[in-house]
């Protein structure tokens, strides 16, 4: 029996001492920014909505040998005696880079919102309420077209705050703490920009305002998100407490000029009523063609029916009807889209498990951060490479996300216009292993986003531009492989994107960066 | 022989629903033991089904899911290393399906399953007998299946290392069996980069939370044959609440109460041989499914010991 004892003992051995589970979380590997360059004269970058860097203007900050600003560099050392462990995490958590890390947080908040609502005793569907965001349906139901549009707003708003923060920098000139005095622990990466406004507090002026009007319902962890920031930004000696409030308070002006876009941008309105529900179904008919109807029960209306109607920033509504709307999908009665149909049937059938791995990879479904999520994470880990600025960075994801949004709007414009059925609609032998979507078909979405992205990224760093197309094509045929898109909609979704995101390239050609 | 049939009780396999666990062979969770050399090996088949589920504590049908099936076939079998010390394994295959909607019923070889069992103690209490016992298990993936489709997956992907400590008393023929077990659970990877619970992570490693069971037999066994009352409970120690209309995820805290009746008969004709059978169904739970399923199976005795046998051993019983 020695030998059961020693089976036994074994077990319990390795049950209590089997290593420990935690995970390596690959966002809070990143390193502390360390721009390879300032970009000091980013104050005269082409801004977005701004008329110019000075239309905020930001007063003069006191001189470094007044009394106030010495008592501000005491705060600072105050902080850095008593440092919690918490705040030592907190330093260096936010030291990564502010663009990047309230990046992170929109990706979170859409990932919490992105859940479509339950179903009302009577079949309908309730709608998500801006005004009472904290009812069921919580608001938002951040799907990708409203996530799209959420990180581009967002992100062109930084992007015009912190060129502003840079005209000021350099106008005033005000180092940062650890540069005025020597007794300062820098406990992050030292840089020559001047510290006055703080671009970090640029940073959570503007996108805190957003997210009041995005994301209503999320205000305390907002809030607690802002203070462990510009805490963090003291007590790693980088600003001192005025550099914060100036930053702020422009971040702060400089997002009323996006929320007032926002607000009138038709996004309110895209969700349609029923008498453009029908009306969609009805012209899709006349046209002699099969209408898109929704596969879920109870029945649920197309999402956002109008979301091709929204503002988009990198073109004119006009072009987007004249030069970027696709074709025509395979009428539904041609052999062309029975052999369609039967390709993705057959995908249905026999799937590979690598093709069930790159269904999954980019299926970015229900709960998570959408689609255009996975493309600012994707930018996100190759951006931290890169060593950019912070007003790089804005930049960067502004066109990234600016290319999204008009992804979406050109998307969501072709999906409505053509009203094309999904493959189980016409064949309901086709089962997925995704979850379909509730929209017409043609084109799809994840390859009209990864295109933009991908071309956009490619010109941002052109040693991965190949990479970035693989992936993209990769993304678009993994909703093939999930048996929930044609080969069509695949091919015209990476042809739209790929348009949509020239625009991108067109102006990050002119906006001063280069 | 009727001896060996009388400990060979081989039972199910039951996937509980949202996928909670793999293979659960009833002969590591009861109080009989095969004698030393003797293989009991056969074939089960099952078949569990829920319409209503759990999300989190809120119970709910799913009408793009409709009734959510579990078919499963699957080898077990259990070796007499000594008297005292059992070698047991299970292998399923295991194919899904939904009534309703589009999702794709998943199929494949699922867990591999192994336990020790030993029968550490063993009194006779006057007109009764009372058995300690302790049993390790591990199982672990068979096959690359993918455990991030629920409630479509097959499994859940994760090793697990379980370690059960049982009592069984018997009187007459009457017994009561008694089992609390620890499962240590093994992180798992998925085919994302990022997913979200309670918060995204950016990894495709999930953190799997342990889990912890008990299991409760009371029953009449006599001559080979059984029949007994089950009480069952699987708690995960961690875990979160799949949120309102969300899909369901591997480390969701998945908890489940259930009852069922377990049978064995061995066949007059050929004592070697018998059937089994159960049914289960869910009383209580979150984040998994209100299933209920039953098994069969059929099982065979081998004596594997190499001394000839003669026809005196063969009546010695």
């Amino acid at each position: 029996m020695k030998k059961s004892y020693i089976v036994i003992a074994s077990f319990a051995l390795i049950l209590a001492n089997s290593c420990s589970k935690d995970i390596t979380e690959t966002n809070l590997e990143f390193a502390a920014l360390q721009p390879a360059s300032t970009d000091i004269n980013a104050g005269t970058w082409r801004p977005i909505m701004l008329t110019g860097p000075t239309e905020f203007p930001v007063a003069a900050p006191a001189a470094t040998n007044t009394p106030d600003y010495i008592a501000q560099v005491n705060e600072i050392k105050s902080f850095q005696v008593n440092m919690t462990a918490a705040e030592k995490s907190a330093v260096k958590y936010w030291s990564a880079g502010a663009v990047l890390r309230w990046n992170e947080i929109m990706r979170e908040l859409v990932a919490l919102h992105n859940l479509p609502p339950y179903q009302n005793a009577d079949g309908t569907y309730p709608a998500p309420s801006a005004t009472n965001p904290l009812a069921y349906p919580l608001f938002p139901f951040a799907n990708p077209p409203y996530a799209a549009r959420a990180y581009a707003y967002v992100a062109a708003a930084q992007y015009d705050a912190l060129v502003a923060a840079w005209h000021y920098k350099k106008l005033y000139n005000r180092a940062a703490p650890y540069t005025v005095d020597g007794t300062v622990t820098s406990l992050i990466p030292k840089s020559d920009l001047p510290s006055y406004p703080s671009e970090d507090a640029t940073i959570v002026g503007v996108t805190t305002e957003l997210l009041k009007l995005l994301f209503p319902g999320d205000q305390e962890f907002i809030q607690l998100k802002a203070e462990e920031h510009k805490r963090a930004r003291i007590i790693s000696g980088a600003n001192v407490r005025s550099d914060l409030e100036a930053g702020e308070a422009l971040g702060k002006s400089v997002a009323q000029k996006f929320v007032a876009r926002a607000r009138g941008d038709r996004a309110g309105t895209a969700g349609g009523n029923a008498t453009i529900w029908a009306q969609l179904e009805t012209d899709c008919i006349a046209r002699g063609e099969t209408p898109w109807i929704s596969q879920e029960l109870p029945k649920r209306p197309g999402m956002l029916v109008n979301f091709g109607k929204v503002k988009s920033f990198l073109f004119d509504s006009l072009t987007m009807v004249t030069t970027i709307r696709p074709s025509a999908p395979p009428s539904t009665s041609s052999q062309k889209f029975k052999d369609e149909v039967a390709e993705v049937y057959n995908y249905s059938k026999n799937l590979t498990r690598e093709q069930m791995r790159i269904a999954h990879f980019w299926a970015d479904g229900v709960g998570t951060y959408t689609p255009p999520g996975h493309w600012n994470a994707i930018a996100a880990v190759d951006f931290v490479q890169q060593n950019f600025s912070e007003v790089r960075w804005a930049r960067n994801m502004a066109l990234l996300n600016m290319a999204m949004m008009d992804a979406a709007i050109a998307c969501w414009d072709a999906k409505y216009f053509y009203f094309n059925p999904r493959p189980s609609q016409i064949d309901p032998r086709i089962k997925t292993v995704t979850g379909l979507p509730n929209f017409p078909s043609y084109i799809s979405g994840h390859s009209t986003f990864s295109a933009a992205a991908s071309t956009i990224l490619g010109h941002i760093i052109k040693t991965k531009a190949t990479e970035y197309d693989n992936m993209a094509k990769e993304a678009s045929l993994s909703r093939l492989y999930g048996a929930i898109h044609y080969r069509s909609d695949c091919d015209k979704g990476l042809e739209t994107g790929k348009k949509v995101g020239d625009y991108a390239i067109a102006r990050a050609r002119t906006d001063g960066a280069e | 022989m009727i001896k060996l049939l009388k400990q060979s009780r081989f039972f199910i396999l039951v996937i509980f629903c949202l996928q909670i666990n793999s293979a659960f062979a009833q002969t590591d969770i009861d109080g009989v033991m095969m004698e030393k050399n003797a293989l009991c090996i056969g074939p089960m088949a099952g078949y569990s089904s829920w319409k209503n589920y759990w999300e989190g504590t809120l119970k709910r049908e799913n009408l793009n899911l409709g009734k959510v099936s579990t078919t499963m076939y699957s080898i077990m079998g259990n070796y007499g290393i000594s008297n005292k010390l059992n070698l047991l394994f299970g292998l399923p295959y295991v194919k899904t399906k939904a009534s309703a909607g589009q999702l794709k019923g998943l199929k494949g070889v699922q867990d591999l399953s192994l336990w020790i069992k030993w029968k550490a103690y063993s009194k006779k209490i006057g007109q009764a007998r009372l058995s300690l016992f302790a049993i390790g298990g591990y199982s672990l993936p068979a096959s690359n299946y993918t455990a991030d489709f629920l409630p479509m997956s097959i499994g859940l992907e994760s090793k697990n290392l379980s370690l059960r400590a049982m009592a069984d008393y018997q009187r007459g023929s009457w017994f009561a069996t008694v089992s609390g077990t620890y499962v240590r659970r093994s992180n798992i990877e998925i085919d994302r980069s990022a997913y979200y619970t309670t918060e995204v992570h950016y990894s495709n490693e999930v953190k799997m939370p342990d889990a912890a069971s008990y299991n409760v037999r009371l029953g009449y066994r006599n001559k080979g044959a059984y029949a007994e009352a089950v009480l069952d409970g699987w708690k995960t120690l961690g875990g979160f609440d799949i949120t309102r209309n969300n899909m369901p995820f591997p480390s969701n805290k998945m908890n489940a109460t259930r009852i069922g009746f377990n049978f064995k008969y061995p066949m007059p004709f050929l004592p070697q041989l018998s059937v089994t059978g159960n049914i289960m169904t869910t009383v209580a739970g979150r984040n998994v499914g209100q299933s209920t399923g039953f098994n069969a199976g059929i099982f065979y005795v081998i004596d594997l010991s190499k001394k000839t046998k003669t026809d005196s051993d063969k009546s010695k019983k």
